[in-house]
């Protein structure tokens, strides 16, 4: 592994509202914003329902896993730059950034950069142990 | 301080809601669930208590919470599938900065999670943002 490598993954194609809905049920997250299209649309005032930022999080998150596998994460920070709707297909870049030897390990740092059509939809990091 | 089961079912619900292999272990972002057990989590029904979604009528806007603006996940020790962890809730710093449209507040709260012999296994910090 070396710095400046990096991998790019279509984590979601045509997001699906169903797929929202598993989301909030398994994540505990039922803010209507996320499922109640009434809600989201004639009270929030948005166009539809939203996704969760978290459940981008976690579809980016299989980019890491895919790559270095979970128990080689030790860290994985998130910045939500901009909201996610059905239909959205949503692309990851995971790029190596640094590599170092830390408390006996080499580990990587890794940036995320997640888009969608309408442009980046969330920003991140993480630090991975290099199997 | 309160008890987070990490329950086969629960796991492969949040991997398949992914779009994981079921099978594929604990999701890295699957101590956020832990919304389930949380007695004080606000954004799911609770018997007796008023919901604010819709209805007969659309709902009516609920504020407080703010918009989760980042999220920090750091692993300690593997998550595994049928150990219950503990729960402890703590906050963290908070900030303000100008934006375009006026001063943004910052909050920042963690969440440590150890396991049943005390260790540290995994820690969330989440940062909300209040537009002031």
């Amino acid at each position: 592994m070396n710095v400046g490598e990096e991998r790019t993954q279509v984590v979601v194609t045509d997001l699906k509202r169903t797929q929202i809905a598993m989301y909030a049920g398994a994540s505990g997250d039922f803010n209507p914003l996320h499922t109640d299209e009434p809600f989201a649309t004639r009270v929030a005032g948005n166009p539809t329902v939203m996704s969760h930022g978290m459940l981008v999080m976690g579809m980016v998150g299989q980019v890491l896993t895919d790559w270095f596998g979970t128990e080689h994460v030790r860290r994985y920070r998130a910045r939500f730059q901009a909201p996610t709707w059905p239909g959205d297909t949503i692309s990851v870049t995971a790029r190596v950034e640094e590599i170092a030897d830390v408390d006996g390990e080499r580990r990587a740092e890794v940036s995320l950069k997640a888009t969608s059509k309408n442009g980046a939809v969330l920003s991140g990091s993480a630090t991975v142990v290099i199997p | 301080m309160s008890d987070f089961p990490i329950e086969p079912g629960h796991v492969q619900a949040f991997a398949r809601a992914l779009g994981a292999e079921p099978d594929g272990g604990v999701p890295l972002t699957f101590p956020i669930a832990y919304a389930h057990f949380d007695p004080d989590w606000p954004l799911v029904m609770r018997p007796g208590q008023p919901w604010h979604g819709s209805g007969a009528e659309p709902g009516v806007k609920k504020g407080g919470g703010g918009l989760h603006a980042e999220q920090e996940f750091e692993y300690f020790r593997p998550l595994r599938v049928g150990q219950t962890l503990t729960v402890h809730k703590r906050p963290g710093r908070t900030w303000t900065k100008e934006g375009r449209s006026g001063a943004l507040d910052f909050t920042e709260r963690h969440m440590d999670f150890h396991d049943a012999e005390g260790e540290l296994v995994a820690r969330s910090t989440t940062v909300t943002v209040v537009k002031r």
